[in-house]
Order: C-alpha cells, then structure tokens, then sequence
C-alpha cells in the first residue's frame, strides 16, 4: 500500500468530518416529529429521491438560483463545487484504473499525482486523464481567482454588501483559499521533478525550474501545506458556515419528502439553519438594509445567533416579514416560519377576552364579505367594495360591519400564538353564522391568516381573485379608461398566497399596467408592516417613498395596490401620487347597468 | 406648605414624588415617542377593541403616567395589537411598540 505521513493531516481531518455529519444527520432525523417522518417513509421508495437527487445537482453543484441573481457569482460556487466534485469523481477513477487495487485507501486519489510516478505515460488513456484532471484544477482556479476578486469588487459579483463573519468562518475560508492553489504547486513542482504534467501542471513545473525555483526542496512542503489546508478545512467545516455543504444535501432530500416548518420548533429548523451558507444574499435584498442602514438583524445573523442558541431578541425582532429574503434566499430555507417561531418563543401571553361581541347583524348569505382592521381605516375602499358586489348582485353578508375583532394575524407576527387562538375562535363564530359558502376579504394580511390558520371548509379569495372571476362570468362589465397605473405587489397577496396575475389581469380590464422593475417576487414593502414594531414612523414612510418611486419609474402617478394597509402607507408620504385599492379602481370603471322599470314619474296637474 | 387660600383635591391631584414613575421612564428610553403624546385621543376613537373590551390606548399612557402600574397592566392586555392607532396618531406614536413594552413588563 501506498503512504507517506504527509497524508495523515487530511486523513484525520476526513474522518472526523464523516464522522460529525454522519451523527449529526442521524441526530436531526431521529429528532423529527413523528408525522415528519411519516412522510420520509412513505416517499422514499417513490420517484421522489431521484427527483430530490437532480435538485441537489441544479443546486448544490451547478447553483442554479446563484446564477439568476448574477452569471459571476454563479459561476464562482459552480466551479468550486463542481469543479472540486468532479475533481474527486475523475481522480478516484483515475486510481480505480492505474492501480491494481479495487479498494484504496481514501488520500490516494487526493494525492494520486504524488504516488503514481512509477505508472508509465504510456498506458491507455493515462494522457487523457491528465489533461482532464488539469482542466478541472484550472476550472476551480478560476473559481478562486473570483473569490479573491470578490474580496476586492464585490458589487461586479451583484453583492453590495457581504456577511461578516464569525472566526471558525474565516479560519475555514482562509483554509478554503490555500486549497488549490496549493496543489497546483504540489502537482506542478512534482511534475518539474519528474518530467510529466499537461498543459497547467507541466507549464506551470517548466516555468519554477526555468525561474530556477529550488522545486526539489520545496515539493514535500507543498505537499504537507496541500494535506494540512484540506485537514483544517475539514476540522472547522462542522462549526464554520460551511456546515451548509452536507446539510443542504439532506434539507433538499427532506424538502422533496414533504417535511416542512411546524407550528414550533423541530429539528427540521436546525437542518435549515445548517444550511445557511451566510452567502449574505439577503443583505441586499433587505429594505432595513438598503433604506435605512440596520445591516446586523438579517437571516444570515439571526440563523448565526440562533445555531449559537442566544439570538438576541433585538436581531429576531427587527424584521417586518415581508418575506423578499425568502424568495431570494439561494437555498430556500423557510426563514420567515422560523423568525416567526422564535418570536413565540420569547412570548409568554394569556388568552384574549372579548366580552360584547355577539354578531347579532350577521346576516346569512352565499358569501362572506370580511373588510379586516385596515378596510375599516379606509372606509373608500368598503364603499367601492360593496358597490361592486351590488353591481353584480351577489349575495353577501358584510360579516365585520359593526367594526369587528381582528383576524389575529398581527398578534401571531409579535408571537403572541394564544391570543391570536383566541380571536380566531370569536370569528370563527362569526362566520359559521353567516354560513357563507366563500369568504371574501379585502385585506390580504386577513386573506392569508384565515387561509392559513383557521382550518376553513370554505374557499378565501382576495376580493381581487373574487372580482375577477365576476368579470370573466360577465357579471361585472369593466370599462378601458386608458389610465396608466403602476400596480404594487402586496408582501402577504404575493409572496404570502402567490396571487401575482389575478390583479394585473383584473386591472388590465380598466388601465394601462406599467411594469416595474421590482415587481412579483421582488416587489418592495411598502414599510407598513405589522411585523415590525421596533421602527419609528420617520423610518416607515423612508421606506415608503422609496417603494413608490421605484414604483412609479417616473412614467406614472397613479398607483394601484390590493392591500388597504399599503393603500394607507403610501398616503402619508403620496402629495403627488395617488393610491388606490383595485377596488376603488375598478369601482370607478364599471358601466353601470341601465335600470329598465324605472318610468319618469308623471306630473300631476293640480286642477283650480 | 404655603397656603394659596384655595388648594387642589386629594382625589384629582398626582403626587410625583409617590407615584411609581419607574415605568413610564422606562418606556420613554425604550421608545421615544411615548413622550411625545398629546392624549388626543384618536388612538381610542378608531380602536376596534374599545368597542368590545373597552381598551384605550390613550388612558393605559395615562394610567402609566400616573403611576398606576396595575391597572396599566390589565388594560394592555386587551389590545390587539392591530396597528390602527399607530396609523391615525397625529404625533406618530409607536402605539404598538408601547404596547408590547407594556405587556412585556406585566409578565417580568
């Protein structure tokens, strides 16, 4: 058997890294609720592991979603993770081939270019494996050279801001860095020596001897630095962010089974927050961030603080879940489940009393009409609203008239899960007193809580979704006013319930949509969050002209939103906009029936 | 005591000096904007749950500014926490901020 001591270093550094993850893995799934791993068992003789298998290849080594926010910085974690793969898939071939052995020992096809000089050049196919083993380190080079161009221009990454990082982080990246450039030299000094090397390894060996570099004396130490860095590397992995690599592998597998974020805490939220690569994406993508400086509350810290079990409440607070890091998040961890959880976590509240609310005025209708807190603050939008359902002769029940309890959805954003219980039972009440067949709701912080939460029989549409499919039925007839308007996503209709096209189809019917840059997926908070309690009303309305200008592009004035909330927000910074729901929009474009039995009264002449 | 030849009730006077002010300067460190309330009252007037469980806004500050801890207490934990107050205050005021502070110092 082949050895030197030199290997031991990353020998040790590979078997305890085995060993932690292997444990690890263990740990969390053993953990798992037992419905969680009801679904493990029943998915995995399906297709659903060669599906989650492909997932781990488009994400874990091609980095798919890194590629959509910028091609550099794709191609940066593709080389290095693709190109360190195959690099291992290629090199322990390359020993299954020229060796005798079918079973080596795990450093040989590390340091296979050190122990094969007694193999002839000559053999079949030995020439192509040294060009494609030269290729790879090249293309993982030019992944390092990123990295190291990174650190100096960021932004040419798409990265404005990047993560500051813990110790064990930066021991581990430094370790990261020296990796390969370090086998370059092992290889390249070892091919000086003994007159082999393709076009990387033999070039760059030609070029230290003609630079007359004293190769024979140094390639032991390249070597020994090669096996130490991989060795370090593998001792911090476990405690550095680079924990993501193997976690994310399972995270993937267990995403594709079904397993999700619970009520509270499983082990399933240490597995994503393992698998946070504090890549630092979401820096950027936050509005705290890029609008008013609060650059240390992100995921990417607030996952650093919970894996060290002292998340400060300030960082697990200072959010408003708007939910625009989920959706950018390369990794797509449920991050706004698990701050949620958290803040419940540190609540510790008594059930809500509401004594004198009976409903008495409930009247039963086919459908429920529920305007929230925030419908009732913008009275113009409950006008438009059943002026609407009027038009088109629905029978509906406005269940909140009276100016009824809250959903419960700000009480869950704080934490507070029992009081928000308590007021979901009182309109649960409610609403079986209409017996309404669908809920309609013009608020989608409402649409979202009693979609979600309230374990309802019946459908619950935004009035957006309930009006268009009024307008498609043809029982509301929309009139084309030719104004141009700009339409603002919502956070909770739109990354909350994935209603993007029922509004833009909706309001098609009476404007002219102007796109926005940051739109869908992307679209920006209006900084009225109910998330968020802990900024001023000065940081509120930063938040919210920047939102609206982005929103307007300078083409228009006008701005259509679904939410009363957001309606409200941008009010007190719009002198020169105008906000409206689609409602009111909609309201104002709709041809108006022509009432027929309706004769002109005769005038009675009085006779003297 | 100097006397006027007029003085003010027992009843409807506050004494600083007796009072427990503990409360109400911790959540004026916390957040700011407490002291920035003129007791205008438009908290209370839009409050939904003023309706059913008689909660205001405006006289939980005042009971805090008072002094009177308890009953501050039991008033903040009939609030919703639904944020139509912080929309309608004139001062913007962090309703909902003070109103968790409350809570919180109720349950430490």
């Amino acid at each position: 058997m082949k050895f030197h001591p030199f290997v031991l270093p990353f020998t040790i550094g590979l078997g305890f890294v085995i060993i932690y993850v292997v444990a690890k893995w263990g740990i969390w799934i053993y953990r798992l609720p037992k419905d969680q791993k009801g679904k493990i068992y029943k998915n995995i003789f399906s297709l659903k592991p060669i599906l989650a298998a492909w997932e781990v290849f488009l994400e874990s080594l091609i980095h798919r979603k890194i590629y959509r926010k910028n091609f550099l910085l794709g191609y940066l974690h593709m080389s290095l993770a693709l190109g360190w793969f195959l690099l291992i898939v290629v090199g322990n071939l390359e020993t299954r081939i020229f060796t005798p052995n079918t079973l080596n020992p795990p450093y040989l096809p590390i340091f296979f270019e050190y122990f094969n000089n007694d193999i002839p050049e000559a053999l079949n196919y030995r020439k192509t494996f040294t060009v494609i083993m030269d290729f790879l380190l090249l293309f993982v080079l030019s992944g390092v050279a990123l990295v190291f161009f990174k650190r100096i221009k960021s932004k040419a990454l798409g990265m404005k801001r990047t993560t500051r990082h813990t110790v064990f982080d930066r021991l581990a990246m430094t370790t990261l860095w020296f990796i390969f450039p370090l086998r370059l030299l092992a290889e390249a000094t070892t091919a000086a020596i003994f007159d082999k090397g393709d076009f990387l390894t033999g070039t760059v060996g030609k070029i230290l001897i003609h630079s007359s570099f004293p190769v024979v004396s140094f390639y032991m130490i390249f070597w020994w630095a090669y096996s130490i860095s991989l060795g370090l590397f593998f001792v911090a992995l476990p405690f550095s962010r680079y924990m993501h690599i193997p976690t994310e592998i399972l995270l993937i597998f267990l995403r594709k089974f079904g397993v999700k974020e619970k009520k509270q805490h499983t082990s399933f939220t240490d597995i994503e927050i393992n698998s946070c690569p504090r890549c630092g994406i979401c820096i950027d993508t936050c509005q705290l961030s890029s609008n008013l400086g609060i650059n240390d509350t992100q995921p990417t810290y607030f996952f650093t603080s919970l894996r060290r079990n002292n998340p400060k409440e300030k960082i697990t607070e200072t959010c408003m879940l708007c939910m625009r890091c989920v959706s950018t998040c390369p990794v797509g961890i449920d991050i706004t489940s698990i701050r949620n959880n958290q803040r419940k976590k540190e609540q510790n509240f008594k059930e809500f009393e509401i004594s004198n609310l009976n409903g008495s005025n409930i009247q039963p209708a086919k459908v429920a009409y529920f305007a929230g807190c925030m419908g009732h603050l913008t009275p113009s939008v409950i006008k438009a609203t059943t002026k609407l359902f009027k038009e088109a002769k629905v029978d509906f029940s406005f269940i909140d008239e009276d100016g009824s309890i809250c959903c419960g959805k700000p009480l869950l954003q704080v934490g507070e899960e029992k009081s928000a219980e308590s007021l979901r039972e009182k309109n649960r009440e409610l609403l079986a007193r209409s017996g309404a067949e669908i809920l309609v709701t013009s608020c989608p912080i409402c649409a979202k809580e009693f979609s979600e939460n309230y374990n309802l029989e019946i459908p619950v549409l935004h009035h957006s979704q309930f009006f268009l499919n009024l307008v498609n039925e043809g029982k509301l007839n929309v009139n084309e006013s030719g104004k141009k308007v700009a339409y603002h996503d919502p956070c909770e209709l739109g990354r909350g319930l994935g209603v993007y096209n029922e509004p833009r189809e909706l309001l098609s019917h009476a404007v002219t949509l102007v796109d926005s840059k940051q739109e869908k997926e992307n679209s920006l908070c209006c900084g009225g969050s109910l998330g968020i309690t802990n900024i001023s009303a000065e940081q509120r309305k930063i938040i919210a002209r920047n939102t609206l200008q982005e929103l307007s592009q300078g083409v228009t004035k006008t701005i259509a939103t679904g939410c009363p909330l957001c309606k409200k927000t941008f009010q007190s910074v719009s002198d020169n906009y105008k906000v409206m729901d689609i409602s009111e929009i909609l309201a104002d474009n709709i041809e108006q029936k022509v009432e027929v039995n309706c004769p002109e009264p005769e005038l009675e002449v009085a006779e003297f | 005591m100097v006397n006027f030849g007029f003085s003010a009730l027992e009843i409807a006077s506050v004494d600083f000096d007796k009072t427990n002010r503990k409360l109400a300067e911790e959540i004026a460190l916390l957040e700011p904007t407490f002291s920035t309330c003129i007791s205008c009252g438009s908290c209370a007037g839009t409050c939904t749950a003023s309706r059913f469980n008689g909660f205001s806004f405006r006289n939980m500050c005042h009971q805090i500014k008072l002094g009177n801890v308890t009953k501050a207490f039991v008033e903040s934990e009939k609030c919703m926490l639904c944020g139509k107050c912080t929309l309608v205050c004139p001062r913007n005021v962090n309703t909902r901020n003070i109103c968790r502070i409350v809570r919180k110092a109720a349950n430490n």
